[in-house]
C-alpha cells in the first residue's frame, strides 16, 4: 500500500516532467541570447550600454525572482496599453510564458556577470600572441578569446543552470501544473506533505544530477590540457579541427 | 657619438635595397613616463640585430611598437617599405589608421614571446596550423604538411599532439618558434625568448635561434643573452634610458666599447 502510494505519486510527478524541462529549457535559451547581448554591451566599451547592463544586474540580481514573476503575471496586466497591445497580451496572459519570461530575465542577469567574468580572466598574453599573428578581431575571438573564456565560465554556468532548474518550482505559483504543482495537488488532496514532498525532491536531486553530469562530462571533454599529459600510446590520435 | 655612427654605417649592408624593417624616431609614453625618445633602427633582409638593454631601457617596447602591440605616440615604422599608417584618434593618441593594413603586416612579421604564449586549449599541431590556415587562408593539409616539418626541425615533433601545459619550458618555446616559422615570416620578433626559461633549458632554444640565423632569416632579438648577441648576430643595439645608446657590428663593439653604457653593460658578461 506504501510502496503504490510512493509509485503513483512519483508517476504523477514524473508526467509533469516535460512541462518541468519545456520551462527550464526555453527559460535557459533565452536567457543565453540576453545574457550574451548584456556581455557584449558591456564590453562594447559604450559608457551608455555599461550604465543599462549594471542597472540590469543591480535590479534582476538584486531581488528575488518570485517578485519578478509576480510582477510580471500579476502586474503588468494592470496596465491598460499591456492588455491591448496585440503582442505583449498574448505572452503576458499566459502563465508559462510570464515563468519564462521571468526565468529568462533573471539568470540572463547573473550569466552575463560569469561570462564578464571569463571574458576578463583570458589570459592577456593568449589574445597578444593571436593578434601578433595577424588574426583579425573577429578570427581572434572565434580561435582564442572564446574557446579560453567558455572553459572559464563553464563550471559558474552549471550552477547557474541547476539554479534554474530549482527555480522552475516557482511555476507551480503561477498556477502551472509542473512537477512542483503536480505534488502540491497531491499533497493538497492526500494531506500527506512528507512523502509526495519526498518525492518530488528527489526527482529534482536526480534531474540535478544528471544536469550536473552532463556538465561535468561536457567540463573534461573540453580541458584536456588541465589533465596530466596523455601516455605516449595516446600520441597517435587523428588532429582535431580547431573548433 | 661619431664612432657609433661610423660603426652603425659599416655594419650597414653596402646594397640599398629596402631595409626589412626601419624604424624612425619612434616615441612613446606610458604616463608621464617617456619609455622610447626617439628610436632609430634598420634591418635588412637578412640582419640578426640583438637589441640589448637593462630592463626599463625600452627594448620590449620597441619590438612591440614595430608590430603594433604597444601603439607609439610618434615616429614612423616601415615593413618592408611599406608605412604603418596612423592617424589622430579623439583622445589626442595615436592610433592605426587601418586596422586591416596592421593585420597583414603582423602575420609577416611573426612574434616570440617571453612567456611563449602558446594556445593553451590547443595542441601543438593545432598552434602551428590555427593562424596558417585562418590568417594566410592556406589549406589545411598543407599546413598540416609543414607544420610537421617545422616541429620535427626543432625537435618536437614527438610532442605534436600535447598541449603546451605538458611541456618543459624548453619545448615550448622550441613549439613557438616553429608556429612563427609556420608564417613563413618575412621578420622574425624574439622577445626575450630565454628569459623566462631555467638556465639548463636555455640552449636548446638558442640552437634553435642560431641555425636560423645561419639560413639567413631576418630576425630583430631583445634578448640579454650575450654570446648570442656577440657570436651569432650581425649587429648589436644597446638601448639605454629609452635612446640608443650604440648600435655596431658586435665583434667589434665586445672587442672595443664604443661607449661607457656600453662597457659597463658587458661588463658582467666578460667577467
Amino acid at each position: 500500500m506504501e510502496f503504490d502510494f510512493y509509485l503513483s505519486t512519483i508517476w504523477s510527478v514524473l508526467k509533469a516532467l516535460p512541462l518541468t524541462l519545456e520551462i527550464w529549457f526555453f527559460g535557459i535559451a533565452f536567457g543565453l541570447v540576453i545574457a550574451t547581448g548584456l556581455t557584449w554591451l558591456r564590453a562594447s566599451g559604450y559608457k551608455l550600454g555599461e550604465y543599462f547592463t549594471r542597472a540590469y544586474v543591480f535590479v534582476f540580481r538584486g531581488s528575488p525572482l518570485l517578485v519578478q514573476l509576480y510582477l510580471i503575471y500579476f502586474g503588468l496586466s494592470q496596465f491598460d496599453f499591456v492588455r491591448h497591445s496585440p503582442i505583449l497580451w498574448p505572452i503576458l496572459r499566459d502563465p508559462m510564458y510570464c515563468t519564462i519570461v521571468a526565468m529568462a530575465l533573471n539568470t540572463a542577469a547573473y550569466e552575463s556577470e560569469i561570462f564578464r567574468g571569463a571574458l576578463r580572466a583570458v589570459p592577456v598574453g593568449q589574445i597578444e600572441a593571436a593578434k601578433a599573428f595577424g588574426m583579425s578581431a573577429f578570427t581572434r575571438f572565434r580561435l582564442v578569446t572564446l574557446p579560453i573564456a567558455l572553459r572559464l565560465a563553464l563550471p559558474a554556468y552549471s550552477t547557474e543552470i541547476i539554479l534554474m532548474t530549482k527555480a522552475t518550482a516557482l511555476a507551480s505559483v503561477v498556477t502551472i501544473m509542473e512537477m512542483m504543482g503536480t505534488a502540491q495537488k497531491i499533497q493538497h488532496d492526500t494531506f500527506r506533505p512528507i512523502e509526495v514532498l519526498t518525492c518530488a525532491g528527489v526527482i529534482y536531486l536526480l534531474l540535478n544530477l544528471s544536469i550536473a553530469r552532463l556538465f561535468a562530462w561536457v567540463e573534461y571533454r573540453l580541458s584536456p590540457h588541465l589533465r596530466p599529459p596523455p601516455e605516449q600510446n595516446q600520441l597517435a590520435k587523428p588532429v582535431p579541427e580547431v573548433l | 657619438m661619431s664612432a657609433n655612427v661610423a660603426a652603425a654605417a659599416k655594419a650597414a649592408p653596402s646594397s640599398d635595397e629596402t631595409p626589412a624593417i626601419s624604424v624612425k624616431d619612434l616615441r612613446k609614453c606610458f604616463g608621464d613616463h617617456e619609455v622610447l625618445k626617439g628610436i632609430s633602427l634598420e634591418a635588412h633582409k637578412g640582419d640578426v640585430i640583438s637589441i640589448l638593454g637593462s630592463s626599463g631601457s625600452g627594448k620590449s617596447t620597441m619590438l612591440r611598437c614595430i608590430n603594433l602591440l604597444e601603439t607609439p605616440d610618434s615616429g614612423e615604422v616601415r615593413v618592408d617599405g611599406e608605412l604603418i599608417k596612423m592617424k589622430r584618434g579623439r583622445d589626442g593618441h595615436q592610433m592605426p589608421a587601418d586596422i586591416r593594413q596592421v593585420e597583414r603586416i603582423r602575420a609577416n612579421l611573426a612574434m616570440v614571446f617571453q612567456s611563449f604564449n602558446l594556445w593553451s586549449h590547443m595542441t601543438v599541431l593545432e598552434n602551428l596550423v590555427a593562424a596558417p590556415t585562418h590568417v594566410l587562408k592556406r589549406p589545411r593539409a598543407e599546413c598540416l604538411e609543414q607544420a610537421e616539418a617545422l616541429l620535427k626541425r626543432v625537435g618536437i615533433w614527438e610532442r605534436r599532439n600535447y598541449y603546451p601545459p605538458h611541456m618543459s619550458g624548453g619545448q615550448q618555446q622550441r613549439a613557438a618558434i616553429a608556429r612563427a616559422l609556420a608564417m613563413n615570416p618575412k621578420v622574425m620578433l624574439f622577445d626575450e625568448p630565454t628569459s623566462a626559461l631555467d638556465p639548463e633549458l636555455v640552449g636548446e632554444v638558442l640552437r634553435v635561434m642560431r641555425s636560423l640565423a645561419e639560413e639567413g632569416r631576418t630576425m630583430l632579438v631583445v634578448t640579454h643573452e650575450m654570446g648570442f648577441a656577440r657570436d651569432v648576430s650581425s649587429k648589436v643595439m644597446l638601448l639605454h634610458k629609452g635612446e640608443v645608446d650604440s648600435v655596431g657590428e658586435p665583434k667589434e663593439m665586445f672587442a672595443r666599447p664604443p661607449t661607457p653604457q656600453f662597457k659597463q653593460f658587458i661588463a658582467n658578461f666578460n667577467k
